[in-house]
């Protein structure tokens, strides 16, 4: 099976939830929609307090442009617009609307789930839908989508490549999605391959995924030859945009470079679900699947959760057990951020929530660096994290630089490994963001 | 024997001659020539390289000293006046006086007046933390208290508080040279005037959330009541975004705006204790 | 909810690794070399494995706690492979002195002076062992077997077939002529040869080790294999020159420290490369180095020095030969 070359690790695949079912997550009395949902400027309300709004509807628009829209999730009535905590404890602009009892969708959605396959819309219009509806990436960078299709001039795209890879241990929503509505996966590609006017499309899903490999390429081969279904080993981290079009095309994005440099598009396999339900169903995206786990507690669950979902509230409803001190998690264990303020609501690209003991997360002891080369071994960008960790501690700028620092994906593999505990993706991150904007800075030449 | 003897000696001394002229001779070709006044004017300066001038180094300082006309914008805060005095002196320009002035921690945030609300389990540096969330209180904008600012320090001025988790500056040690305020992610350090009799006043909180939501986390915490701005006979007291900053220019340490900061928020440093209004005797008949 | 939530950077999981369970695994891949010798050569070398051992904790114990006064990190064991490893390269007829000297001079100067474990830049045990050789030539000689505890020569000669060869050829007599007259066979040399240092008594014990190394992903191969590889084939470059004068490459390969140093001493984490690209190159070069001081050299034996001498180059080789990076093709 394919692979990437470099690197990569292979912690225990824990998904506990991979057999529950999707299920959708009842509404609760109000929803806090966060206009901070995607990569760029927050988006702008356009509602006021009092307003009535109905599910679907233009709460939040764009601006800038790299930004996007932000629809209601729910109908019911404008309660406030004003800060409220996300779950960093940052104080962010959200919309909360009080949900009423009716429920009712905006004109033009078409609700029922009978799968629509033929696609009316031409590329350009595929393009502005995707934006209307507010799709971003939901693999986890929340990347505008209509901004991904459309390459800058002078790049040309050759290839769209569906993500399927799922490599956190843990999260289970993406495999769900993928054995649950496995041709609407398959039409969401075709549509952002026409977007994209490639001929070409393929999906790569990890071994440990027999039966969306399985569902999905049962369909591919008869209905849709154009896409390809590869199965990939699974190691960690394959789900990452580099590993994942060097495993599949042998293709390498070069250091500080985008995809599209190598003439390709990464999208994820949720991001195509909801660009069928946009172009197909006009539906904008307004709920997204959460995969709730953890090895402390038997409640394993994939839910279909409004987005603006009060994260207590899943807590309560599910009557998850609460451990005195534990760790909850927004996302996979590897890359996911802990949550330190429960109150804050879901997003669009919340795909998880980990519940961690405080025995299976914290922290043993920092030692000396045995130099055992591990994370040298571990890291999928061929970097040397023991060096760069102690570089960035004496702040050497010139020399993380000539290491190569900015190319590092912080997918976590080298702290993982450390045999003597050392946080080295701590100190790493911190001087990667320096230098990234030292190297930003700096005047083309 | 001692023809052997006489050889090596005669050969060894030969040698060391030849190399010590021909050491002689480079050493002439290709010497710099430097103002020797940059010399003169290293040799004044402390030479503890710590860069809180702004230069890269005493002698880097000493050359800018001699290159630029006026003084007034160079300073070195580890000599102080008497260094800069000595400076000038010696390059006939005029004397700059500068106020002393030491850097002052302006969070009370302890673990007795800030209550935790979550454990932070990473890497000990302010910076990471401060990268990562808004703190393990509920104020976003106090001390964290792993110590970036102690790490930095290199004249032993700062130290954490075993009892408090907050930095105690040591005014004897600091020389202002402002690498704690550099290295402190929340910007809580500050250098200001060290004051007659090293005496100063100062606002201890930097939280610019509304007063309410402020109280709610620190007991101490300023919360932009206006009171202190009320109670200064002398302006300097401004009140912006829900926090009161004292210019330490303008304060004249009257000790007015002490008292009556209903937080406590505002510290007085090095003033001795004030008497306790002895109680009027009322004369009964 | 009433929990307290605790908050880190990503990533929340980790590997369940640690320096104290490498130290162990190489203490394990160590036991069957250990039984051996003490099988062959006598309770006195479990004394002094032991002292080696004990003393090796305890000096660093006394050391971090009362001399450089930080924490005490003897529970990672890797003061305990230092121990065994040095007691692994002395005679069998050491006195308890001088395994403690040994020790001393391991832990207190190779590998705590330098700042501790992670900082040195030569092989403890190697320097342990080479400052004994170089003070006490006589006793690090001296390959008689003893015959009760506390040592004691006896009549039965356990001189090593290296240090016969190494005399014979000086005196002119040919390498093969030499093995004849010894009744040495190959097959004993890697099973069981009775004749050298502690833990030079069998090849198979250490590949077993080897092999239980690799199977815990403790080491990668690529030291060990090019550092044989190299001796195997410069070896026998002489060998097919002048046969006369040099020993057949497998008798090279299984004599002296060779298969001890490739296997358990050149794979230091501390002091071998970071790269597998480095970790050939220091491979050859000890390889190289062995083999010259093997066959030209005064020493019978030299894959200490060898070893030694690249971990001096081991920065360097780091500095340079820098693991693939993605995105470089």
């Amino acid at each position: 099976m394919k692979t990437f070359s470099i690197g990569g690790i292979h912690p225990n695949d824990n998904k506990l939830a991979a057999n529950s079912p999707i299920e959708q997550f009842p509404l609760g009395e109000s929803v806090s929609i966060s206009l901070s949902q995607h990569l760029g400027a927050p988006a702008e309300p356009i509602v006021s307090k009092g307003e009535r709004v109905k599910c679907g509807q233009l709460i939040a628009k764009a601006s800038g442009f790299i930004s996007a829209n932000i629809h209601s999730s729910v109908s019911g009535v404008v309660k406030s617009i004003a800060p409220h905590p996300d779950i960093i404890g940052n104080m962010v602009p959200h919309i909360t609307i009080d949900v009423d009892s009716r429920q009712e969708w905006i004109d033009g959605v078409i609700e029922s789930n009978e799968i629509l396959r033929e696609i009316h819309l031409n590329p350009k219009e595929i393009i502005e839908r995707i934006a209307e509806m507010g799709i971003v990436g939901l693999g986890g960078a929340s990347f505008p989508t209509h901004i991904k299709l459309s390459p800058p001039p002078g790049k040309k795209a050759h290839f769209l490549i569906i993500n399927g890879a799922e490599c956190e241990p843990y999260i289970t929503s993406d495999y769900r999605i993928m054995v649950e509505h496995p041709e609407e996966i398959l039409i969401g590609a075709k549509i952002m391959m026409r977007a994209l006017g490639v001929p070409k499309c393929i999906i790569g899903i990890e071994g440990n995924k027999r039966p969306a490999i399985e569902a999905i390429d049962g369909i591919a081969s008869l209905k849709y030859p154009q896409i390809k279904v590869v199965p990939l080993k699974t190691r960690y981290p394959q789900g990452g945009e580099k590993q994942l079009i060097e495993a599949l095309l042998g293709r390498e994005v070069p250091s500080m470079a985008l995809p599209i440099d190598v003439g390709v598009v990464v999208q994820n396999v949720a991001t195509a679900l909801s660009v069928y339900e946009a172009v197909q169903k006009n539906r904008p995206l307004i709920e997204n699947f959460i995969t709730v786990t953890g090895t402390s507690h038997s409640i394993q669950k994939n839910l279909k959760v409004r987005v603006g979902t009060k994260i207590d509230s899943i807590i309560e409803k599910l009557e998850l057990p609460q451990e005195p001190l534990m760790k909850v998690i927004s996302g996979g264990p590897m890359m996911g951020k802990a949550i330190s303020r429960l109150e804050a609501t879901t997003l669009k690209s919340t795909s998880a929530l980990l519940f961690l003991t405080a025995k299976e997360s914290k922290r043993g002891e920092e030692s000396n660096c045995i130099r055992c080369s591990k994370c040298v071994e571990a890291c999928p960008m061929g970097l040397e994290p023991y060096l760069l960790n102690k570089l960035a501690r004496a702040n050497r700028d010139e020399d993380l630089e000539e290491n190569m620092v900015q190319d590092c994906i912080e997918c976590g593999s080298c702290s993982y490994v450390c045999p003597a505990n050392i946080p080295l993706l701590d100190t790493i991150r911190l001087s990667k963001s320096k230098i990234l904007k030292l190297l930003r800075s700096r005047p083309k030449k | 024997m001692s023809s052997t003897i006489f050889i090596t000696v005669a050969a060894l001394t030969i040698l060391g001659f030849v190399l010590a002229l021909i050491l002689y001779l480079v050493a002439q070709r290709f010497y710099v020539k430097e103002d020797p006044r940059i010399d003169i004017v290293e040799s004044i300066l402390p030479g503890a390289n710590c860069g809180g001038c702004g230069y890269a180094g005493c002698r880097a300082f000493a050359e800018a000293c001699v290159k630029e006309e006026d003084l007034s914008s160079l300073f070195c805060p580890v000599g102080g006046n008497e260094v800069m005095a000595k400076v000038a002196d010696s390059l006939g320009r005029a004397v700059v006086e500068k106020k002393a002035q030491v850097a002052v921690v302006r969070c009370s945030g302890s673990c007795e007046n800030r209550a935790k609300t979550n454990h932070y389990d990473g890497y000990t540096s302010c910076a990471v933390m401060a990268s990562l969330y808004s703190g393990d209180t509920g104020c976003s904008w106090g001390c964290l208290g792993h110590g970036d600012c102690v790490a930095v320090c290199e004249f032993d001025a700062i130290a954490m508080d075993p009892t408090t988790n907050l930095p105690v500056v040591d005014q004897d040690n600091c020389t202002a040279c402002g690498a704690c305020v550099k290295a402190c992610p929340k910007e809580i350090i500050e250098l200001r005037n060290k004051g007659p009799k090293n005496r100063r006043i100062f606002v201890s909180c930097v939280n610019r959330e509304k007063g309410g939501v402020a109280k709610r986390s620190c007991a101490v915490a300023c919360i932009g009541c206006y009171k202190c701005q009320q109670a200064c006979p002398f302006d300097a007291i401004t009140i912006e975004n829900n926090l009161a900053y004292i210019d330490y220019n303008k304060c004249k340490l009257c000790r007015k705006c002490v008292p009556v900061c209903p937080t406590n928020a505002i510290l007085e440093i090095n003033f001795p204790p004030k008497k306790p209004v002895e109680e009027k005797r009322v004369e009964t008949l | 909810m009433n929990s307290k939530l605790l908050i880190s950077p990503a990533p929340h999981i980790h590997h369940n690794n640690s320096t104290q369970k490498i130290m162990l695994d190489v203490v394990i891949a160590l036991i069957p070399t250990i039984l051996v010798s003490i099988l062959f050569y006598g309770p006195s070398t479990l004394l002094i494995i032991a002292i080696a051992a004990v003393s090796a904790l305890a000096f660093e114990w006394f050391i971090q706690k009362y001399v450089a006064r930080t924490k005490v990190q003897i529970g990672d064991l890797s003061a305990l492979v230092t121990g065994l490893l040095l007691a692994l390269n002395l005679p069998p007829s050491s006195p308890w002195w001088l395994v403690l000297i040994g020790s001393f001079v391991a832990i207190a100067i190779a590998k705590l002076s330098f700042g501790g474990v992670g900082q040195n830049l030569f092989n403890p045990a190697l320097v342990g062992r080479v400052f004994l050789l170089i003070s006490f030539p006589v006793l690090m000689t001296d390959w008689s077997i003893p015959t009760s505890w506390f040592g004691g020569a006896d009549l039965s000669s356990g001189a090593t077939i290296l240090s016969i060869v190494k005399e014979g050829v000086k005196e002119g007599v040919a390498v093969d002529q030499i093995l004849s007259q010894h009744n040495f066979t190959f097959q004993e040399l890697f099973f069981l040869r009775v004749g050298g240092s502690v833990g030079e008594l069998s090849s198979l014990a250490i590949l077993i080790g080897f092999i239980y190394l690799l199977i815990r992903k403790v080491i990668k191969p690529h030291i060990t294999l090019s550092i044989l590889g190299t001796v195997i084939l410069l070896s026998a470059l002489f060998w097919w020159i002048e046969p006369a004068l040099y020993p057949h490459p497998l008798f090279v390969v299984f004599t002296g420290g060779i298969m001890l140093g490739s296997v358990f001493m050149a794979t230091d984490y501390v002091t071998s490369p970071m790269g597998k690209g480095g970790m050939v190159l220091f491979g050859i070069g000890i390889g190289v180095i062995t083999v010259l001081i093997r066959n030209f050299g005064v020493y019978p034996e030299g894959v200490s020095f060898a070893i030694l001498i690249m971990n001096a180059t081991v920065p360097l080789i780091n500095k340079y030969v820098k693991p693939k990076k993605f995105g470089r093709r």
